[in-house]
């Protein structure tokens, strides 16, 4: 506030200086003069024109608006002649005018506590943030958006998680900083993106963000409630500002997704700025019923002239390059609310050009002109001020020489609180044309272009240097002159009233001057322009969407069918062991019926003759699919995130994995902290969305990790607890007894809830198995022991390549191990790791399954299984469970999936030979009764991506061709996780 | 949330006891003795034998004498008498020894110990680097790739432009001299990516064309035709250690392997050797050479194709292109031998066989995918005449499996020889496994 009041006190210079400022200048500034535009046909709000239109200004407001106004006598009139009125538009997230904050100093050493006291734990939670703080008139900014038709921006300090409230600004360059500042407060802001201002570690990934915001809103309650024993100015100010419009800065489309669903937990919902690719889950991005700020940085072409560089781009790029201005229509046409902003965007002048993008896709202009003006006005709840011109609402509004979104239109004036704002003078003539005359004898033709500022003159189709300049009303043209090179002819005209010639003085090289006369040509470009014109007008259909849309989504969701496979040979994984001849019916998702010569019915029937049908590939330790983020490393314990968050259903691999048999894991969080994340269980149903892959009812698990990683072995300077495995043994401790002690405090009147400690509680009361990263038999034998004195087991040790030295030891325990086939050699703690290790905690008992840890070796896992008959001697039947029922058992879906079974859901691979040859391919992989790859399907996938993309191709050549700006090729590189990837 | 971090300092002094005692640990026990030379004669009876170029004799007998097959047929037309020992391998397969191409076996013990770690030089241009003399003949990772069969390795240094020179090794062994069969084999070359990735290794961003690519590869121009200038000098200069490396290469005595994927910068190989007159070139890696096959086998150009076990280079790529992709350059008329490197590479270079099964699994013969290991490595390597495949005369270097060997349950090795040594299939791995079956009381299956 003080600084508001010194802002004020320092702009005494004001247009509209406050009644009790002392005046020191000589004549009072005569700001109140009433204002009258007449002659306007005005865009009072979206679809309502009204023609010849009168506006009378007074103190920045509009005090009338219509037809048959009463005009008053002390006003200043100005004609629009017939000029169009819209209002101005409303930016409503800006950075504009925000002072960059002093950046954190790097620093070798990783940060893990707060660097402030008196505020949240996490630097990154910057509520307390006020934009007024930061605030600094950047005039060119400012006239950057002004000269864009803005009249007014909501701008904050982008910086942090939650970054504290913004401000309301005119973009208004007469005035002063006491007329521009609408309000100083304005909007509170969140996004997913840490903060400059601090290197403290936590959050590293997507998920540990969002768990963040999730904490910090549980603990603003909390503190509301008065049960803090400290102050905490942070949490004072993020409940200060809970009745402000809450708006966070998303992203795509899944991180949309996300943040809604992180609104629904916390009760706030969100203005989610992002979704520039809602199109693509358009039904979903609708369920939300959030109102969005819509980025429109429309991708640009991709140069692909040069065929080698081509193959940078994916075709889910070219496609989004495609599409991506159809959004706009896409989120009209389902009735979802929106603002568009410039944010993205390299200059706010660049709107209108993608504005008449989106419209070949079908945007009417009202729809974008509402999401200019009265959308963000209403989202800001600043529609009783701005957004429409109606009488007592802010004078802002631009003035254009046509209808708003036409090419040919000029942007003339912008009138922000009453100030005129000149971007075109409209009294100046337009001299652009064709014209001729005859000079001295000779022909010369001229033709000026862009406003007068382009000119070519040619005598007999000869070109002849020459310049030209149009200030007021005078036109100077300097031409050489065609015998003598270094001579020059000077003109200097004026446009004729009638405008159709120019008429003046010629001054010639010899020293004589000349009247001239050059007449204006009809013109002759016209039909070229029209052609031009009608290009831009045509109208763009985005193309294919597919589930999900890149390469090898479907067109159509892929649905349940009901299939026989016929008479194959069908690895049970019960009882009944290999069935040969056999044949296997599957239903509503589910199997049926196995037997043989089964009736098919309406079946769809596979001859699956000399092929073989086995239960789907379980991986137990995957990192596919995994969006920002394996390993939230901000923390020796990070049990407040999951994987569920942030499952990613458009990465390839998903699909890559059913090409290799693979329909159900376990994403699992990292390893670079003893408590780990929670994971996501998943059926790999490509096409379907994050939500639709996790198992329904799902198991609950946890990561944990034991040694090299989590003492941080390979770091210089190391500082988190900790540093050695015998501090590995007292995190734990120490965090099941906080859990303890949480769980007592319960019936407290100070209750905290923490998701932190009701996760490690579920896991002491055997809601939750853990998955533990593990190596050395030492740190093996220590955490059962752990788990022992709390009163759990452990479910599943990951890893445990030395698992086969304390193989009794686990079985006794109760805990199974899913191992790397043949890993080692690759760190300290795998020297003993051997590949017989699967076949030894086998032999006494262990449920053993082979995992991957690798997007490549998941597709493949059928060869990592025959490995143990290769070291170790397991038998075919039992090395087969090790990837598919073994792995269902420590996942505890083993109900559902991991066998051939009536009742069990039809997760099935049809392999074209024996599942542990080295020759074996899948050829078929459903999963719930889906079949989601399909050889034959492949290989139509492989064409149509094929002709695609050259269509695409061919469409970007035309694009460049015409002039458009494009930009290098780029592959986008999905980074790929395994256990030990810190980093998004 | 916020636990204190541990702030204690470890001494330098207990820093380096720390050191010790992990190479201690590491080192503590010594790989199997390496098997004396052969003194005896073998008659390996009844196996199917898989030559190695391509073809099989379903019922062969082999003797091997003297460290050499001395007599290899086909048991059903030609009656041969049992030399020797007699090892009856009916209804098993004997294959030429595996030749694995371009690994960093014995260069690197542990990846995250650094100070087991001599795989790459500092500096730019390295061609005097040679890999031979840091080859760990005693490394517990190269002892782990005999019981699948892999016998012989090419071991290769990494990074720079010019990595340096590669060497041929057996890999039983017990010192590098004894290892050797061929001594700096060729020189390899890091060809400029004509793309490279954007952002920090925090915030990766996308793969963009390189700005640097042409001036990089003008780079490696002057630096070879400098080395050639040197080369063919007859005037008194300063001795260059790096250009006179470069000799044999310039003379055409040894390979030139080009590490190059993507077909603009294959291209710009193809030119560059024609421009050097390079006569003995390699390509190693050669992602998206299938679009130039034809002109590859026109020219004679090797392939070593890089891992069959890796992930389409993108997105929509076929998923299984690596799987395919030697294929689809042998059958333009490429001859194609298979390489590994990448990540977590040396311990994985035992699965040489499953990638050629693989492969098998991807439309190639079974027996053409076996000779991309045997050999047509072999053959790259000038080493044919002796290595590579099962022929009289050669090298006794080969092994018996149970069943097939390019497939993960069939490759079970009972016998194996290098140069007719009968060599331990023991490792540290086998003896973990058996000391602890020992101690759950259960039988050791082999």
């Amino acid at each position: 506030m003080n600084k508001f009041l010194l802002l004020l006190l320092l702009v005494c210079g004001s247009l509209y200086a406050q009644d009790y400022f002392p005046n020191n200048d000589d004549i009072s500034a005569v700001s109140d003069v009433t204002r009258v535009i007449t002659n306007a046909h005005v865009t009072t709000k979206p679809g309502v024109q009204i023609k010849n239109a009168t506006i009378v200004i007074k103190d920045g407001k509009i005090q009338a608006i219509g037809k048959n106004i009463d005009i008053p006598s002390d006003a200043v009139i100005e004609d629009a002649q017939g000029n169009y009125i819209y209002a101005s538009f409303i930016e409503p997230y800006a950075d504009f005018g925000m002072r960059e904050p002093k950046k954190a100093p790097s620093s070798r050493t990783s940060q893990y506590d707060e660097g402030r006291k008196g505020f949240y734990w996490n630097d990154h939670i910057r509520p307390e943030q006020r934009a007024m703080d930061f605030y600094e008139f950047d005039k060119k900014a400012a006239e950057k958006f002004n000269k864009a038709g803005y009249g007014t921006v909501q701008t904050h300090l982008h910086d942090g998680i939650a970054r504290g409230n913004g401000m309301l600004v005119t973009m208004n360059l007469e005035g002063s900083d006491a007329d521009r500042i609408l309000q100083q407060v304005s909007g509170n802001f969140y996004s997913l993106s840490k903060s400059r201002q601090s290197n403290q570690a936590y959050p590293t990934s997507l998920m540990g963000a969002l768990a963040l915001l999730r904490q910090t809103h549980f603990d603003a309650d909390w503190y509301a409630g008065g049960h803090a024993k400290t102050k905490d100015l942070s949490l004072e100010a993020l409940n200060d500002n809970k009745d402000l419009v809450q708006i966070i800065e998303a992203g795509d489309k899944k991180n949309l997704l996300r943040v809604d669903k992180l609104g629904d937990r916390i009760g706030k919902q969100f203005i989610i700025v992002g979704g520039a690719d809602a199109y693509e889950m358009i039904d979903d991005v609708q369920a939300t019923n959030a109102a969005l700020i819509v980025p429109v940085n429309f991708p640009k072409a991709y140069d692909v002239e040069n065929p080698n560089l081509e193959w940078f781009v994916d075709l889910s790029d070219m496609r989004d390059w495609k599409q991506a201005p159809g959004n706009l229509m896409s989120l009209s046409n389902k009735g979802i609310t929106y603002a568009i902003t410039t944010n993205g965007l390299k200059s706010p002048d660049e709107l209108m050009e993608q504005l008449r993008r989106a419209m070949q896709y079908g945007l009417k202009e009202e729809q974008a002109l509402a999401a200019l003006t009265t959308t963000p006005a209403r989202l800001l709840k600043i529609d009783n001020q701005l957004g429409t011109l109606e009488k007592g609402k802010w004078a802002n509004f631009i003035m254009t020489s046509g209808q708003l979104f036409e090419k040919e239109t000029d942007l003339l004036e912008n009138w922000v609180q009453g100030a005129k704002h000149v971007i075109k003078d409209r009294n100046k003539r337009d001299i652009d044309g064709s014209y001729t005359m005859t000079l001295d004898g000779n022909d010369y033709d001229l033709d000026i272009k862009g406003n007068g500022k382009k000119l070519t003159v040619k005598v007999d189709s000869t070109k002849l240097k020459s310049k030209i300049s149009y200030d007021g009303d005078w036109i100077n043209i300097v031409s050489a002159d065609r015998e003598e090179k270094n001579s020059f002819i000077r003109l200097l005209a004026q446009l004729d009233k009638d405008e159709q010639g120019i008429s003046g003085t010629a001054y010639l090289f010899n020293g004589n001057e000349v009247a001239f006369k050059a007449k204006r040509q009809e013109n002759k470009d016209k039909g070229e322009d029209d052609e031009e014109q009608d290009e831009s007008d045509v109208s763009i259909n985005m193309g294919r969407i597919t589930y999900p849309n890149v390469g090898f989504g479907s067109e159509e969701l892929p649905q349940q069918e009901t299939i026989l496979y016929r008479n194959a040979t069908v690895w049970t994984n019960e009882t009944e062991g290999i069935l040969k001849n056999t044949d296997v019916l599957v239903k509503n998702g589910k199997i049926s019926n196995i037997g043989n010569d089964l009736k098919a019915g309406n079946a769809r029937v596979i001859d699956a003759t000399g092929k073989h049908l086995t239960s789907g590939i379980v991986d137990e330790h995957s990192h596919i699919a995994i969006d920002n983020g394996v390993n939230e490393a901000g923390h020796n314990s990070t049990a407040e995130v999951t994987i569920e968050d942030v499952v990613d259903h458009e990465d390839i691999n998903l699909y890559r994995n059913l090409a290799g048999g693979v329909t159900s894991a376990q994403l699992l969080h990292g390893s670079a902290n003893p408590i780990g994340g929670r994971s996501a269980i998943i059926k790999l149903k490509w096409g379907y969305k994050d939500d639709e892959m996790i198992y329904d009812d799902t198991p609950k698990f946890i990561k944990f990790a034991l040694g090299e990683n989590v003492k941080q072995s390979r770091y210089q300077n190391g500082v988190r607890f900790p540093q050695s495995r015998m501090g590995v043994e007292q995190v734990f401790e120490d965090y099941f007894s906080r859990a303890r002690a949480y769980a007592d405090s319960r019936e407290d009147a100070d209750f905290r809830y923490d998701e932190e400690m009701e996760t490690l509680l579920e896991i002491l009361e055997s809601e939750r198995f853990v998955s533990c990263h593990s190596y050395v038999q030492s740190e093996i034998n220590m955490l059962m022991k752990v788990a022992e004195r709390h009163g759990f087991r452990i479910n599943t040790f990951t890893h445990i390549l030395e698992g086969y030295k304390v193989a009794d030891k686990m079985a006794e325990h109760g805990a199974g191990g899913s191992t790397f086939s043949d890993w080692w050699a690759y760190k300290y703690e795998v020297n003993d790791a051997i590949p017989y290790n699967g076949a030894i905690m086998h032999s006494q008992g262990v449920t053993v399954a082979f995992n991957s840890d690798d997007a490549e070796m998941s597709r493949r896992l059928n060869q990592e299984a025959a490995k143990a008959v290769k070291y170790g001697g397991v038998s075919e039947e039992e090395a087969w469970k090790f990837v598919t029922l073994n792995p269902a058992k420590l996942l505890h879906i083993d109900d559902r999936t991991g066998s051939i079974k009536e009742g069990k859901d039809a997760d099935l691979v049809l392999w074209n030979d024996h599942p542990l040859s080295v020759t074996a391919r899948p050829e078929i992989t459903m999963v719930d009764g889906i079949v989601f790859f399909d050889m034959e399907r492949d290989a139509r996938f492989r064409e149509s991506i094929k002709k695609e993309r050259q269509q695409l191709i061919n469409e970007m050549l035309v694009a460049k061709n015409k002039g458009l700006k494009t930009q290098e090729p780029k592959k986008k590189e999905k980074t790929l996780y395994e256990c030990e990837t810190i980093h998004w | 949330m916020n636990a204190k971090p541990y702030t204690g300092n470890i001494n330098t002094m207990k820093k380096l006891l720390l050191i010790i005692c992990c190479w201690t640990v590491t080192f503590a026990s010594a790989q199997q003795t390496p098997a004396p030379e052969q003194s005896g004669t073998y008659t390996i009876m009844n196996a199917t034998a898989h030559i190695g170029n391509g073809e099989i004799i379903e019922n062969s007998v082999i003797v091997i004498e003297n460290g050499k097959i001395s007599a290899i047929a086909d048991a059903t037309t030609v009656r041969m008498d049992i030399r020797g020992e007699k090892i009856d391998a009916y209804g098993m397969h004997v294959y030429p020894g595996i030749i694995a191409m371009n690994t960093t076996l014995g260069l690197v013990e542990v990846d995250a110990v650094k100070a087991s770690d001599d795989e790459r030089e500092m500096g730019t241009y390295n061609p005097h680097i040679r890999s031979l003399i840091a080859y760990n003949a005693e490394s517990r990772v190269v002892e782990s790739m005999r019981p699948n069969g892999v016998l012989m390795a090419q071991v290769a240094p990494r990074g720079g432009r010019i990595s340096g020179m590669s060497s041929v090794v057996q890999l039983d062994a017990w010192n590098w001299e004894d290892a050797v069969i061929r001594e700096d084999d060729g020189v390899h070359i890091n060809w400029p990516s004509s793309f490279r990735r954007t952002g920090t290794w925090y915030n990766p961003g996308p793969i963009e064309p390189s700005k640097n690519y042409q001036k990089q590869v003008q780079e490696l121009t002057d630096f070879l035709r400098s080395a050639k200038a040197y080369n063919t000098s007859t005037s008194n200069q300063e001795l260059d250690l790096k250009f006179q490396a470069l000799a044999p290469v310039v003379k055409g005595e040894k390979n030139t392997y080009f590490h190059v994927n993507g077909e603009k910068s294959i291209r710009d190989v193809l030119n560059f050797i024609d421009e050097h007159g390079i006569s003995k070139p390699v390509l190693v890696g050669a992602r998206e050479a299938q679009h130039l096959g034809s002109e590859l086998a026109r020219r004679q150009i090797p392939v070593l194709a890089g891992r069959v076990h890796d992930l389409p280079a993108r997105e929509d790529e076929d998923y299984d292109m690596p799987y395919k992709f030697p294929k689809l350059l042998a059958d333009q008329g490429v001859m194609v031998a298979l390489e590994n490197a990448g990540d977590m590479e040396r311990h994985q270079t035992r699965n040489f066989p499953f990638y050629a099964g693989t492969v098998a699994g991807h439309g190639m013969d079974m027996e053409k995918a076996l000779m991309m290991i045997t050999l047509t490595p072999a053959k790259i390597l000038g080493i044919d005449k002796d290595y590579g495949s099962l022929e009289q005369g050669k090298s006794a270097t080969l092994f018996i499996s149970r069943g097939n060997a390019l497939d993960m349950r069939g490759n079970q090795l009972i016998r194996a020889f290098i140069d007719g040594r009968d060599i331990s299939l023991e490792s540290h791995q086998t003896e973990l496994y058996e000391r602890y079956m020992n101690k759950y009381g259960e039988e050791i299956k082999d």
